[in-house]
């Protein structure tokens, strides 16, 4: 027995503890029961519940287990007649002014406070007086406040200060007076809010979308896997008859704890969005009819048949959305290569592709997520993390709060919910330089040599201070990481950013790890849903077009699967464009919309997620398989069965499978083992342009636009994180071009121009304009990134 | 022997048949319990469970508040609700069906609702022709609770004592 290891006796039962844990962490463990209201294993103690309260011998009181630190010898009694009679007296005192009004409480049948009412409460009130009443508070469009119903265990208030780092929420007041709410009067704007609904005890914090819509015990929990990011958080998705009712966290400790994110939570409203695709249609001389899936199939069959006849499969162009399953995208591109193309990518964000061939089997995060928490300094380039991965976001929170050196370069300056070391805010053009700076500088510390070209390239950069510092962090730290966002991702320049980044790592003895953006962009490398990968990772003999390559050249037949290429892609405009003008466009949609209709020549409904089976790869390389829970929507299907009937309607081999399990094996069988490794073979950096004085567009997507089901759910879209149609411009660049707040700004790029609404918005810096993707009012606007002008309309 | 003599004089002279019309002819002459149905009925019960009914309060504001306790209660599996958010923000049923072909009428829902919306009336001289006709519907249920009303408030106040 080591020194920290003691014996304690709880109900007569010997335990072994540690020293300095509390009470109740040992019961917990032994599954030893004490009620509590306020203890949570993730947040600190605070102990003003008083429920946990036991009898220890030889204190003259009760103790609270949750706030009682264990000491050897310690003999505690969770049952006794004291202990006992304790409980129910705070049981009596929280009743007093709670309403009682289980019957209209959407938490009535999980409900703690219910529970333990059952054991400790009384049966008749002795409490005659007035109850008291809290005024309800709107703290936005996903979360519903009871507060009269609320017992102060403020575990909401800690969540807020803790995990979301926002001190939002608060207490106010005193005794009787104490009430719960924001300190002003507003919404509660977080990429995590969701979690307070589940760590309330009471109905006192409730899911707005869910209100009123089922009870408890009607609901059926099954597993899942959240689709909108690269964590792949473990959910449970509730369910009542057919239909998705709520989804809440599952605990894993290793990828999500027992939080997540607010688009995970409450995306499912986009299920049952009016906008769902119920029945295969097809349109004839521009007129849309609905058919079966039978006619359906037909139709596809003789259209793309004949399309690869008349223009070879070479004009085929096959794009396919990064949140597909692993099984979707291993068959779409086994048939895309059966007919003979090699046309088919699904890293849709992206422009800059040159260096494709050096990336090993995936682009990997560069370690696990939990290992994120123990790093000691990272270096973010190009990543809004905080609303793009809102769980890898709260593990690198939590490796600041404990002294890493988390360093930022990007070209808006978001807000993070940690201190930040250093940040270099700059255009995206400049990015590149600002890398090489930081290179230059980590030579200089750690006199290391670097080879001739990249020194040629770096030798005339002017260092400052700050690339300094940041080079010392991260030549300084045992656990460093080089870290590329989405923004990177889509940079113009981005096999620059990501040699630069690699060197910086390199000679910092750091990792390099990406932070990709959607739930299977691992899966796509690994299925091979790539122009020059096929499935695991081998080097495919013709290299087909990348997706921006396919959209440029307009192809004459695309097929589309879960994709909405005007929303999705890095070229807005291209992909409309494209799309017009293809002769035949097959589109394997969840959802119509006006575009989709006005291009595509048959619409065939798939199912989201929670509606059919499959595998999401995360951004660590874990594989997650995950069962379909619900029926889908009107005639949807799941896309893996269509791409299967596909298959043998072409009469190609290998398209035998009867679940979705057995396409799973073959995927895995070809990808063998998920090698976790970035060390790719680094292109060293050619030359490096200067910066243009042109006006430069900054394009960022934010946190519920990423995907058509998140576009669709409507809760979501009530909240801040939605493109607002508008430029973003600094106060400078506002000033300079006599533009001001809401004011309508002539907006140029190459030959197209549009108009949009002006933000000021200072994150931005001078020389750029910030443009929110996949908003309709911007789609002719066209690339993600590049020269931009604006005048007064 | 002297029983298989006995027997047979018992026998001969119908002994048992007389034994059985002295029965009758007691009856005959009793006072008639028989309710002539349907010109005259029984006395009920307050407690008696027939038709279900839904509740209105005094200033015409449904009584049920969608708890579905009444739903999770029933042995067989007779009620359906749907709820939602009504646009006072108060929490509503938008539907409220009860199989009259699945009730089994033991009352478990009148029991456990908890604030006396759905209740069994006296009435019982019901019928349907179709299937459908004895699936009750929320305006159905509510119709019958406020042609009802009176008696139902006066049943309850007769049983409060005991509740």
């Amino acid at each position: 027995m080591s020194d920290d290891q003691i014996t304690i006796e709880v109900d007569g039962k010997s335990l072994k503890a540690n020293k300095g844990q509390m009470l109740i962490e040992i019961t917990d463990a032994n599954d030893i029961y004490v009620p509590r209201f306020c203890y949570h294993k993730k947040l600190t103690v605070a102990a003003n519940c008083r429920m946990c309260l036991v009898e220890v011998e030889k204190a003259p009181k009760p103790l609270p287990a949750c706030a009682t630190p264990v000491m050897d010898g310690m003999k505690v009694k969770t049952r006794s007649k004291l202990a006992v009679n304790a409980q129910k007296s705070i049981m009596e005192f929280l009743l007093i002014n709670h309403p009682l009004d289980c019957p209209i409480c959407d938490q009535g049948g999980e409900c703690e406070l219910q529970d333990l009412a059952m054991g400790y409460g009384g049966d008749v009130s002795r409490y005659q007086e007035k109850k008291r009443v809290v005024k309800d508070k709107n703290i936005g469009p996903l979360i519903q406040t009871d507060l009269t119903r609320c017992i102060h265990c403020t575990r909401c208030v800690r969540f807020g200060e803790e995990v979301a780092g926002l001190r939002e929420m608060g207490a106010t007041g005193r005794g009787e007076n104490m009430e719960i709410g924001t300190y002003i009067e507003k919404s509660v704007n977080s990429e995590m809010s969701g979690n307070i609904i589940d760590l309330c005890p009471v109905g006192a914090l409730t899911s707005k979308p869910f209100r009123y819509s089922a009870r408890t015990w009607e609901l059926v929990e099954k597993d899942g896997i959240a689709p909108h990011d690269s964590v792949g958080s473990n959910i449970h998705i509730h369910i009542k008859g057919d239909r998705v009712k709520r989804v809440a966290p599952a605990d894993n400790e290793a990828i999500n704890e027992v939080w997540l994110s607010d688009r995970d939570r409450f995306s499912y409203e986009g299920i049952y969005s009016e906008d769902r695709l119920q029945n295969p249609m097809i349109k004839e001389e521009g007129v849309w009819k609905e058919v079966d899936w039978e006619t359906a199939l037909d139709v596809v069959k003789q259209k793309l048949g004949s399309a690869l006849e008349s223009h070879g499969a070479n004009q085929l162009g096959v794009l396919a959305s990064p949140s597909s399953t692993l099984e979707e995208l291993y068959l779409l591109q086994k048939i895309a290569r059966a007919v003979g193309t090699n046309n088919i990518d699904a890293r849709l964000r992206q422009v800059d592709f040159s260096d494709q061939n050096s990336v090993s089997q995936f682009p990997w995060l560069g370690t696990s997520i939990a290992d994120l928490e123990t790093l000691q300094s990272a270096l973010l380039i190009g990543s809004n993390v905080r609303k793009e991965q809102p769980i890898i976001n709260h593990r690198l929170r939590k490796a600041a709060l404990k002294g890493a050196a988390i360093m930022m370069l990007n070209p808006v300056d978001y807000d993070f919910n940690y201190p930040v070391e250093t940040k270099t805010i700059v255009a995206p053009e400049k990015m590149p330089m600002e890398l090489a700076a930081i290179l230059k500088a980590l030579i200089e510390t750690t006199g290391q040599s670097i080879d001739e070209q990249t020194k040629q390239c770096i030798d005339n950069i002017d260092i400052t201070d700050a690339h300094r510092k940041m080079a010392d962090k991260l030549a300084n730290a045992d656990d460093a990481i080089v870290l590329l966002g989405n923004i990177a991702t889509a940079h113009p320049h981005f096999s620059l950013l990501r040699s630069l980044a690699g060197l910086i790592a390199k000679h910092s003895n750091s990792k390099i790890g990406y932070l990709s953006e959607a739930a299977n962009s691992s899966g796509v490398w690994l299925s091979g849903v790539l122009p020059h990968r096929l499935a695991g990772g081998v080097e495919s003999t013709n290299v087909g077009l990348n997706t921006h390559a396919m959209l440029q050249e307009k192809l004459k037949a695309y097929v589309l699967m879960g994709v909405e290429p005007e929303m999705d892609c890095w070229d807005s405009r291209a992909a409309r464009t494209a799309m017009n003008e293809a002769e035949l466009v097959i589109s394997l949609t969840a959802y119509r919309s006006d575009e989709i209709e006005k291009y595509a020549d048959v619409m065939l409904p798939v199912s989201v997620f929670a509606e059919t089976s499959g595998t999401f790869i995360n951004n660590a390389g874990s594989s997650q398989t995950f069962a379909g829970v619900v029926p889908p929507v009107g005639q949807a299907r799941p896309a893996w069965k269509f791409l299967r009937v596909l298959g043998n309607l072409f009469n190609l081999d290998g398209f035998d499978y009867e679940s979705s399990s057995d396409v799973l094996d073959e995927v895995m069988q070809s990808i063998g083992e998920i090698k976790t490794n970035n060390m790719d073979q680094w292109q060293s950096p050619t030359s490096l342009e200067p910066a243009s004085n042109d006006l430069q567009r900054i394009t960022e997507i934010p946190m519920n636009m990423i995907d058509s089901i998140c576009r669709r759910a409507v809760s979501l879209q009530k909240t801040a994180d939605v493109s607002d149609g508008a430029i973003h411009i600094n106060t400078a660049l506002a000033g300079k071009n006599n533009l001001t707040d809401a004011d309508n700004a002539r907006v140029e790029q190459d030959e197209n121009s549009v108009t949009l609404k002006v933000v000021v918005d200072d994150r931005v810096p001078d020389d750029c304009v910030l443009i929110q993707a996949a908003h309709i009012a911007q789609i002719d606007l066209g690339a993600s990134f590049g020269s931009i002008r604006i005048a007064k309309a | 022997m002297a029983d298989k003599i006995k027997k047979y004089i018992n026998s001969l002279f119908l002994w048992e048949l007389l034994k059985g019309l002295r029965l009758t002819g007691r009856y005959m002459f009793k006072r008639k319990i028989t309710v002539q149905y349907p010109e005259e009925k029984t006395p009920q019960s307050h407690r008696f469970r027939g038709l279900h009914a839904l509740r209105r309060y005094p200033n015409g504001e449904e009584r049920c508040i969608a708890c579905k306790l009444c739903e999770a209660v029933c042995p067989a599996v007779a009620i359906t609700i749907e709820s939602e958010p009504r646009d006072d923000g108060s929490r509503r049923t938008t539907r409220y069906d009860i199989d009259l072909t699945k009730c089994i009428f033991c009352g478990f829902c009148e029991e456990s609702c908890p604030v006396d919306s759905i209740v069994e009336t006296r009435i019982f001289e019901y019928h349907g022709e179709k299937r459908g006709d004895l699936l009750m519907t929320k305006p159905r249920l509510l119709e019958i609770g406020d042609m009802v009303e009176k008696q139902l408030a006066e049943d309850r106040a007769k049983d409060a004592l005991y509740r």
